[in-house]
């Protein structure tokens, strides 16, 4: 993926504004020695490749197999992520919220896109927006309609704003009819908004 | 912006990629690899200084992009004549990453738990002071003054208030406090929800 960045700016339309002035700083600090662009290349395919929902999809399906490690999850989220090397920028404080048949988890960056990088990877545009960050808070059922989602009245919805360096992982409830399932078969079950939140699995 | 209206459909998008833009991969792994004398908050904070209207009319990558051309030159690292011209000027610096200490970097753990006692214990009432701070904080508009319930207690945690401004780290405890939705948002929200916000002592009163 080295250099991917350059044929996207030699489609048909010219480079953007924006384009072209982060070519220049990145040039100029090239230049300046304070930055390598090989590194630059590695943290690309480190957010890419290496890490993304589907680390996070691997804890939630081991939590529906694994009564004792649900036990760890819950209790140290950190920790217990750190048992498959998920661990890094933006995962220093992990808590992990269960879904259950009475009450529904979801969560939001009010301030800005606070987000559990190592078991999810960079959060979607959506996440990052100024509409769900306005409305989850005040709306989250009108929020989860617009996903498709609707929960029914008697279902509690906990809100968490992550407004701290605490990262909220959501625990979905296991779909019925899985019992046959092995861990990686139950894993590629798993979506991401399952784990923000805005979908039910 | 926790409860504004008006900010348009949520608009998820399927099988969303990583990155839109190619120069969206170069801003954020810019902005891991640059040099800098800030920290987290006052990155997250150079970012509020930009005026709302502005603001509200950047994506996220042109927000990331303009905090770090800003926090470059406030540090010291590069001119405003430099990143006019593009050309560099004195001395060449040696990167802080190398490819090989990037997976290293990245996998590094930076804790924000540091030592303090905590005044409030779970189930302990307590109400969000009405705090309206010109510079960087960490409580809602939507929270203050409002009255929630302490439902966990984190230690202390490096406070962003004074740390985002050179006041050095000022750990202060943190708690996951409870807001019931109907204190938030009056009778319109359902008497069920509830929001939990993770909030520093000094945001909060007993009641």
């Amino acid at each position: 993926m080295a250099h991917d960045h350059e044929h996207d700016d030699h489609g048909q339309a010219p480079p953007s504004d924006i384009a072209l002035r982060v070519k220049a700083l990145e040039s100029l600090l090239v230049d300046k020695g304070l930055v390598d662009p090989a590194a630059l290349d590695a943290i690309v395919d480190h957010f890419e490749h290496k890490v993304g929902p589907r680390n996070g999809a691997r804890v939630v399906a081991r939590s529906w197999i694994d009564p004792r490690f649900r036990a760890r999850l819950l209790a140290d989220a950190t920790a217990a992520i750190a048992e498959f090397g998920y661990t890094g920028s933006q995962g220093e404080h992990i808590r992990a919220v269960e879904n259950t048949p009475t009450a529904h988890n979801l969560v939001v960056c009010t301030l800005c896109s606070c987000y559990p990088w190592p078991v999810l990877g960079l959060p979607p545009v959506w996440y990052k927006s100024s509409a769900y960050r306005a409305q989850a808070v005040i709306d989250p059922r009108g929020v989860l309609a617009e996903f498709g989602t609707w929960l029914p009245d008697e279902v509690e919805i906990r809100v968490w704003d992550s407004t701290a360096e605490l990262r909220y992982l959501v625990i979905p409830e296991r779909p019925a009819g899985t019992d046959g399932l092995d861990e990686a078969a139950l894993a590629a079950l798993v979506t991401r908004d399952g784990m923000i939140g805005t979908a039910r699995l | 912006m926790g409860g504004m209206h008006g900010l348009g459909p949520v608009a998820p998008e399927a099988d969303e990629p990583v990155f839109h833009e190619g120069w969206e991969r170069r801003v954020l792994a810019l902005v891991i690899a640059a040099p800098t004398r800030g920290n987290i908050d006052a990155g997250r904070h150079q970012r509020e200084l930009i005026p709302g209207p502005v603001y509200l009319g950047m994506t996220y990558y042109e927000r990331w992009f303009a905090a770090l051309c800003a926090m470059l030159i406030k540090g010291g690292f590069v001119t405003e004549s430099e990143l006019e011209s593009g050309l560099a000027q004195g001395p060449k610096a040696a990167p802080r990453l190398s490819a090989e200490s990037v997976p290293v970097a990245l996998a590094r753990q930076g804790s924000y738990l540091r030592e303090g006692e905590s005044a409030f214990r779970p189930g302990d009432p307590v109400r969000a002071r009405n705090l309206h701070p010109a510079g960087h904080t960490r409580l809602p508009r939507y929270a203050r003054g409002r009255v929630g319930v302490i439902e966990a207690r984190h230690g202390a945690h490096v406070f962003p208030d004074t740390h985002a401004h050179g006041g050095g780290e000022d750990p202060r405890p943190l708690y996951t406090v409870r807001f019931a939705a109907r204190e938030l948002w009056g009778p319109q929200a359902s008497a069920r929800d509830s929001v939990s916000l993770d909030l520093w002592e000094p945001y909060l009163e007993p009641t």
